[in-house]
């Protein structure tokens, strides 16, 4: 026997190591397979289909709060879901973010009441079921408390609220203009921030970023406006219905307004933290600098708090767009219950879900894209 | 360089404020807290008012509009949904024996912290009770509100025996032998298993309702989950590409996907995927398995957070020791990696007992939140719009569970020092 060479394969950990994983692998497979294969046999027993034909099908149902006909294939629907799906998780993450901000500021705030005051919030909301809110905000607050369509909230031509829904201002004339002008204007702001560093760096005068690209931006909204021949509409009471303006169902407006006090909650937990995490003696560097406390907090302060709070902000932006299908229970329209009616409608159930569950995975792949590229343009450059 | 020095010379340098003396009392409390500055008294006043408003509202539902009537006639349904009458005894009996476990490891950790030398100081019976009543008021809050809510004595007899129990395992805790905390946590898993035959002995589990199936939904989630979970976490950190993928896959899967829709799935396709011969669970063996699945995929991110924690030369220190691979991963590794997360762990488990009204909306289960639109349908009540009542006391239970446990996790945070060493 020597002692050179090649172990016997039965203790070479390559070969070893190799063979562990396609057993695993092997095993996973298998059982997948075998899963489907329960499926294909139990769809054959009860006469269902397997494939995504259903999609062409009529739908059979109409959504509320929509112009959706029901004679518009699945399809339709599911796209009008996601539809519904994407406005709830983008205008709740904004505001969620706003307040949630606000709050964990708040939470270290020296004046006594403003600090207890968001601390009880946070304590009392992050400690409740989402769900419980929920449900507790739509038929306790949204059907009992607001007025009768009659006795309506106005505030002024902004606003208008009852029990049918919310009303508030909004852009009239084409989407594609809307957006155009919002490019623009995203544009300006950012072209001018620029322009001003530049001055900034070359004279050394402080180059008031904020207020010019929000000037410039301003004036460039207002003209683009102009020039599209976008016009405004103002919700206004008709006797008793409301026209004008755009119009929230109650149950948009208790999703919305439960997703985002529940994650405000957390995000404030998050912004608290990082706050706390800066190094103190950045704060006692603005103070020494005598920067005034706004100026502490937002040039100092919060930057490099953001820069930890990003991931687990992120997290939470994930954890909303996915809580958004308890939206379901209140029978807001969004993808998950419009799975439900087409599955209550004869769509087939399996395919059905595993469309809806790679939506799902799709839009919280796509989040996380966004907030790795947010996290890696924070991050700090090392050399 | 001459408008230089007149710069300097017209620069007037204001003489030094005496240094103000550390006044104490309630005027200097207030200026620093409330009227620090104008700005800051206005945004006093304007909160005070709106928080003046919100109390204002919030004790007058608690003490004169709400109708606390439902609750107190539907307690048991609350606490222990359907469970039969003459059999609340087994729950007594189990609550009181997970008390006197609890204050049997009490006791017995003590016992080793003393020996040890890392015990916290002596103090007197009565500082130690007014720690604890410090540390848990808000469970104290809302264990006396079920009592004040309650119409029987029963309540009151099982919270004197809790407390008696625990007591008792405190006491005894203290002369078990050091080394037998092995031996306790196992006697605990085998006893949690009796415990679950012994309750489910009158009625199956399908039948539970109320707090008590949220809770047992969630413990045996997280039990469950767990050896699942660090196998997937392992499987992210592994060398071998096959076994990283799979796990990775797993987990990405799990967290992509709403737990609602999850629920949803298995109350309504789960018999598609089930052999044709096989006869479909019930309905809360259908939720623990998906609550076990999904929070396994999160429980494997937080191990791997724990596993990615320790240093290196942990690994390098066993393998000079000739410890095997596995051997250095269930000695060393896993011990301290476990131990850095357990905090974290707790957050799972909090957000999972928040998670378990899930099944009552997803699969119609018997659970709290159900209980609380259901009895708001009793013939009584009907049409009175008591939900926000029912609602808010389910919110309370909840509430009272989620931050006792997360005030402990905080202790123990501190405790363990995770972060400072």
């Amino acid at each position: 026997m020597t002692t050179s060479g090649r172990p016997p394969l039965w203790r070479d950990v390559r070969v070893l190591s190799w063979a562990f994983q396609l057993v695993v692998v092997g095993l996973v497979v298998a059982i997948v397979l075998w899963l489907l294969d329960n499926f294909r046999a139990n769809s054959e027993r009860i006469n269902t289909p397997t494939g995504f034909a259903f999609l062409d099908q009529p739908s059979d149902f109409p959504i509320p709060g929509s112009d959706f006909r029901q004679s518009q294939p699945v399809r339709d629907a599911l796209v009008e879901g996601l539809q519904n799906t994407l406005r709830l998780a983008v205008t709740g993450i904004v505001l969620a973010t706003v307040l949630g901000v606000l709050i964990g500021i708040a939470r270290l705030a020296q004046n006594f009441i403003v600090r207890n005051a968001s601390r009880v919030y946070v304590e009392f909301v992050r400690n409740v079921p989402l769900l419980a809110i929920l449900i507790l905000l739509y038929i306790a607050v949204v059907l009992n408390v607001f007025p009768r369509a009659d006795q309506s909230w106005e505030l002024g031509p902004l606003a208008v609220l009852n029990v049918r829904g919310a009303s508030v201002f909004w852009f009239e004339g084409g989407n594609v203009k809307f957006a155009i002008a919002v490019v623009a204007t995203v544009l300006a702001a950012w072209v001018i921030a620029r322009w001003r560093r530049g001055v900034a760096d070359r004279t050394g005068r402080p180059a008031r970023r904020g207020l010019w690209a929000l000037t410039g931006g301003a004036v460039v909204f207002v003209v683009a406006w102009a020039v599209l021949g976008l016009g405004g509409t103002a919700p206004e009471i008709d006797g008793r219905r409301v026209t004008g303006g755009i119009t929230m169902t109650p149950e948009y407006f208790a999703a919305l307004a439960a997703l985002v006090l529940y994650t405000a909650s957390h995000i404030a937990e998050i912004v608290r933290g990082s706050i706390q995490a800066v190094p103190r003696g950045q704060g006692e560097a603005a103070d020494s600098l005598a920067l005034s406390g706004f100026q502490r907090t937002w040039f100092v302060v919060l930057p490099q708090a953001m820069r930890i709070a990003v991931p687990p902000i992120g997290n939470q932006y994930l954890n909303l767009t996915k809580n958004t299908s308890l939206a379901a229970v209140i029978g807001f329209p969004e993808i998950t219950k419009i799975t439900e009616l087409t599955v209550a409608n004869r769509s087939p159930a399996v395919p059905s879900y595993a469309l809806l569950l790679a939506i799902y995975l799709v839009l919280s792949l796509v989040i996380s894209f966004f907030v790795n590229l947010v996290n890696r343009r924070l991050a700090i450059v090392e050399r | 360089m001459e408008t230089l020095d007149t710069a300097l010379t017209e620069v007037v340098i204001p003489p030094p404020e005496p240094p103000r003396p550390p006044a104490a009392g309630p005027g200097d409390w207030l200026r620093r807290n409330l009227f620090r500055s104008r700005v800051d008294a206005v945004v006093t006043v304007v909160a005070g008012v709106v928080v003046g408003y919100i109390a204002y509202r919030l004790v007058r539902f608690v003490f004169v509009t709400g109708r606390w009537e439902i609750i107190r006639v539907n307690l048991k349904l609350f606490m222990v949904g359907r469970y039969p009458s003459d059999e609340l005894w087994r729950i007594v009996v189990g609550l009181a024996a997970i008390a006197l476990y609890g204050g049997l490891l009490a006791g017995l950790v003590a016992h080793r912290q003393a020996v040890a030398g890392t015990a916290p100081p002596p103090v007197s019976l009565g500082r130690r009770i007014a720690g604890l009543a410090q540390r848990l008021w808000p469970l104290l809050v809302g264990v006396l509100l079920l009592l004040l809510l309650s119409s029987t004595a029963g309540p009151w007899l099982t919270a004197l025996l809790v407390v008696a129990a625990a007591v008792l395992g405190r006491i005894v805790g203290w002369y078990l032998p050091r080394r037998s905390i092995l031996w306790l946590v196992l006697a605990g898993i085998v006893g949690a298993i009796v415990l679950v035959w012994f309750l489910a002995r009158p009625i199956g589990w399908d039948q539970w309702g109320g707090m008590m199936l949220n809770l047992f939904m969630a413990i045996a989630g997280i039990a469950l989950c767990f050896p699942l979970g660090v196998l997937l976490a392992l499987g992210r950190r592994s060398k071998l590409p096959l076994i990283r993928a799979v796990s990775v896959g797993y987990i990405e899967l799990f967290r992509g996907v709403p737990l609602y829709v999850l629920l949803f799935m298995s109350f309504l396709a789960l018999g598609f995927f089930l052999p044709t011969w096989a006869e479909s669970p019930g309905l809360v063996v259908r939720a623990i398995v998906v609550f076990t699945l999904f929070t396994a995929a999160y429980v494997a991110e937080i191990v791997r957070g724990g596993l990615q924690s320790l240093p290196r030369g942990q690994t390098e220190a066993a393998q000079s020791l000739g410890l095997s691979p596995v051997k250095t991963m269930f000695l060393i590794i896993l011990p301290q990696a476990l131990r850095n997360v357990i905090p974290a762990l707790v957050g799972q488990f909090i957000s999972l007992f928040k998670d378990t009204v899930l099944a009552g909306a997803a699969m119609g289960i018997f659970e709290v939140l159900n209980v609380a639109e259901a009895t708001t349908a009793q013939e009584e009540f009907r049409g009175e719009g008591l939900i926000a009542e029912t609602f808010s006391f389910v919110m309370l239970l909840f509430w009272v569970g989620c931050i006792t446990m997360s005030r402990e996790s905080q202790r123990l945070e501190r405790k363990l020092g995770v972060g400072l060493r």
